[in-house]
C-alpha cells in the first residue's frame, strides 16, 4: 500500500512537470495555432544555463534559475520572431516542418556548445525528505517542490490570464485574432507574450525535471517535450487546465505503468492511453467540441 | 470639414474590380447610410476603411488624416471601430471582458504587475472595471456582465458589439448590417440604440444596412453602391425615391 502511495506521489511529481511544459504547448497552440515542437528542446537549453551557473560558475541555485528563466525568455521570444512570424500566413505544415528544425538547432546549438557527454546535474532542491507513516513512506524534497511549484504556477496563470489585461488580450487572439486586432489588440505583441510565458515556464520545468532526474544530455529535452505535447493533447490542446490534469495524469500513469507493468514499456503504454483517449473522445478531455455545420 | 473623407478608392480581387472610384465624404455626428444590393462591395469599403484590405487606389481621411497603409492598429487607435455582419465577439469570454477587451488601448499597466499583482494592477483593473460597467448600462447590459457573450440573446449580442466598438473610443463607428436577423421590435429598440449613441456620445455613425426602415428611418444622408461604383448620393429621402436607385434595387 505504502508503495502504491509513493508511486503515486512520483508519478503526481513526474506529471506536474509534464503540466507544466504541456502549458507551453497548449498556449501557443491557443494563441498563434502552432505547434511548437522546438518548445521540448527551451527545457534543454534552460536546464543547461542552470548547470552552467550554478554547477561551474557557482552561483546560488536560485541565481541560475532566474538566469535560466531570463534566457528562456528571450530565446521564446526570438525564436518567435525569426522562425515562426514570417510565417504567420503560410500553411501549418511549413510551420510545423519550421518548429522541428528549430528543434534540431537547438539541440546541434547545445552539442556545440556542451559536447554530447552527459552531464551531471546538482539537484536545486536543497530541503530535506519527508519521511511519513514511520518512515514507510519517504517523499523526496524534489518532488516536493515540483508539486507545489506547479500548483502555484497554475494558481498564477489562470488569474493572470482570468483577470488582466494581457491575459484578456490572448484569450481574445486565441478566439477571434481578427476581431481582436480591429480592437485595436496587437495580435503580434500578444503571440511573442505567450511565448515568453511559455518558454519561462519551460525553463522552471527543466530546472525541476533535472533536479529528479540529474543526467543532463542535447537530447534530454526531446522525450519530456513528446510526451507534455501528448499531455497536452490528452487533456484537450489549447485548454488551460486540460494541460494540467493531462500532464499529472500522462506522470501518473507513467510511473505506475512503470511500477507494476514493465519498465521497459512504460512510455509504449503511455502514447497507448493518448491513442485510447482520441479513439474515444477525439478532442481530449477538456478539449473544445467542434461544431460542424450541416 | 467632413469627419471622413473618402476619394476615388478602388480595390480589385484578381481580375474583379470590386470597389471603384468610390467616393464618400460623411460630416461629424452624421448618420449616414452605405445600401446597396448583396455583393455590391459594401463590406469591401468596410474593410478597407478599417486596413483589412489595403486600397490599391485612393485616399481615406480621417478628421483630415491619411488612414491608407496604415494598419488595423493603429486604424483603430486613430478612431474608427466597428461591428460585423455576423457577429464576431469573443464568445466563450464574458459581456464585460469583451467590453474591457476594447478598452485595451486605453488603460495601461506592465505585464509583470499584471503576473505580481503589483498596487497599479488593482488601480487601472478597477478603472477598466467601472469604464465597462458604464458602457454596459448605457446598452441595459449591465444585469448580464457576468453571462458568456455566446448565451446573450441575439439583439442584446448586436447591442455588445456595439458596446466593444465604443469602448475602443473612436471618432467614427462603422456598424454592418446591424439590424440583420433581428425582428421588426428588436430593429424598432436598435434603432433607438443607434440614435441614442450618436445623440450621447456625439459619435459619427456610417452604417450598412438592408433593411429600409431602418434605413429611411435615421438616416440623415445615403450613399447607394452598385456593382463596387457609386450609383447615387445625398440625402436620404432624395436617394430613396430616385429612379435609378429604385431600378437596382427592384428591376423594372
Amino acid at each position: 500500500m505504502m508503495g502504491f502511495i509513493s508511486y503515486l506521489v512520483n508519478g503526481i511529481s513526474l506529471g506536474s512537470v509534464y503540466a507544466l511544459i504541456a502549458l507551453g504547448y497548449t498556449m501557443v497552440y491557443g494563441i498563434a495555432k502552432m505547434l511548437n515542437f522546438a518548445h521540448g528542446d527551451v527545457i534543454m537549453i534552460g536546464s543547461y544555463v542552470v548547470f552552467s551557473t550554478v554547477s561551474t560558475m557557482g552561483l546560488p541555485p536560485a541565481a541560475g534559475i532566474l538566469i535560466s528563466v531570463a534566457v528562456c525568455t528571450v530565446l521564446g521570444v526570438v525564436i518567435e520572431r525569426i522562425a515562426y512570424r514570417p510565417l504567420r500566413q503560410a500553411s501549418k505544415l511549413v510551420v510545423l516542418i519550421t518548429a522541428i528544425g528549430v528543434s534540431y538547432f537547438l539541440q546541434n546549438v547545445a552539442l556545440l556548445i556542451y559536447g554530447a557527454n552527459t552531464k551531471s546535474f546538482t539537484s536545486v532542491v536543497t530541503i530535506p525528505p519527508l519521511s511519513l507513516a514511520g518512515g514507510a513512506l519517504i517523499i523526496s524534497g524534489e518532488t516536493i517542490v515540483t508539486i507545489l511549484a506547479c500548483i502555484v504556477i497554475m494558481i498564477v496563470l489562470t488569474l493572470f490570464i482570468r483577470h488582466s489585461k494581457p491575459g484578456r488580450a490572448m484569450l481574445a487572439v486565441s478566439e477571434d485574432g481578427g476581431a481582436a486586432q480591429l480592437m485595436g489588440v496587437n495580435v503580434d505583441g500578444t503571440i511573442a507574450l505567450t511565448f515568453a510565458i511559455g518558454s519561462a515556464l519551460a525553463a522552471v520545468a527543466g530546472v525541476l525535471l533535472c533536479s529528479s532526474y540529474p543526467s543532463l544530455t542535447p537530447y534530454t529535452g526531446a522525450m519530456p517535450g513528446i510526451k507534455a505535447f501528448v499531455a497536452a493533447v490528452f487533456g484537450g490542446i489549447g485548454s488551460i487546465p486540460g494541460a494540467f490534469i493531462g500532464g499529472i495524469l500522462l506522470g501518473i500513469i507513467e510511473i505506475l505503468g512503470k511500477a507494476y507493468i514493465s519498465s521497459q514499456l512504460a512510455d509504449a503504454i503511455v502514447f497507448a492511453v493518448l491513442i485510447v483517449v482520441l479513439l474515444v473522445k477525439p478532442t481530449g478531455i477538456l478539449g473544445r467540441q467542434i461544431q460542424e455545420k450541416v | 470639414m467632413a469627419l471622413l473623407e473618402v476619394e476615388s478608392l478602388g480595390i480589385s480581387f484578381g481580375g474583379l474590380r470590386a470597389v471603384d472610384n468610390f467616393n464618400i465624404s460623411v460630416e461629424k455626428e452624421q448618420l449616414y447610410g452605405l445600401i446597396g444590393p448583396n455583393g455590391a462591395g459594401k463590406t469591401t469599403i468596410f474593410n478597407l476603411l478599417t486596413g483589412v484590405y489595403k486600397p490599391d487606389k485612393g485616399t481615406i481621411r480621417l478628421d483630415g488624416e491619411n488612414m491608407v497603409g496604415k494598419n488595423t492598429i493603429d486604424i483603430n487607435k486613430a478612431g474608427i471601430a466597428r461591428t460585423f455582419q455576423n457577429i464576431r465577439l469573443f464568445k466563450d469570454m464574458s459581456v464585460i471582458d469583451n467590453v474591457k477587451v476594447g478598452l485595451h488601448n486605453h488603460h495601461s499597466y506592465s505585464t509583470l504587475s499584471a503576473i505580481f499583482r503589483f498596487p497599479s494592477y488593482y488601480k487601472v483593473e478597477k478603472e477598466i472595471r467601472e469604464r465597462a460597467m458604464e458602457l454596459l448600462k448605457v446598452f441595459g447590459l449591465e444585469e448580464e456582465c457576468d453571462y458568456l457573450a455566446s448565451n446573450l440573446p441575439y439583439g442584446k449580442q448586436r447591442k455588445l458589439e456595439i458596446a466593444r466598438a465604443l469602448a475602443t473610443g473612436p471618432k467614427l463607428l462603422l456598424l454592418d448590417e446591424p439590424a440583420a436577423g433581428m425582428n421588426p421590435n428588436e430593429t424598432g429598440e436598435l434603432m433607438d440604440t443607434i440614435r441614442f449613441v450618436r445623440d450621447n456620445f456625439h459619435m459619427t455613425i456610417l452604417l450598412i444596412e438592408h433593411d429600409m426602415k431602418l434605413v429611411s428611418g435615421i438616416c440623415e444622408g445615403l450613399t447607394v453602391l452598385n456593382f463596387g461604383q457609386v450609383l447615387a448620393e445625398g440625402t436620404t429621402g432624395e436617394v430613396l425615391n430616385n429612379p435609378e436607385v429604385i431600378k437596382a434595387y427592384l428591376g423594372e
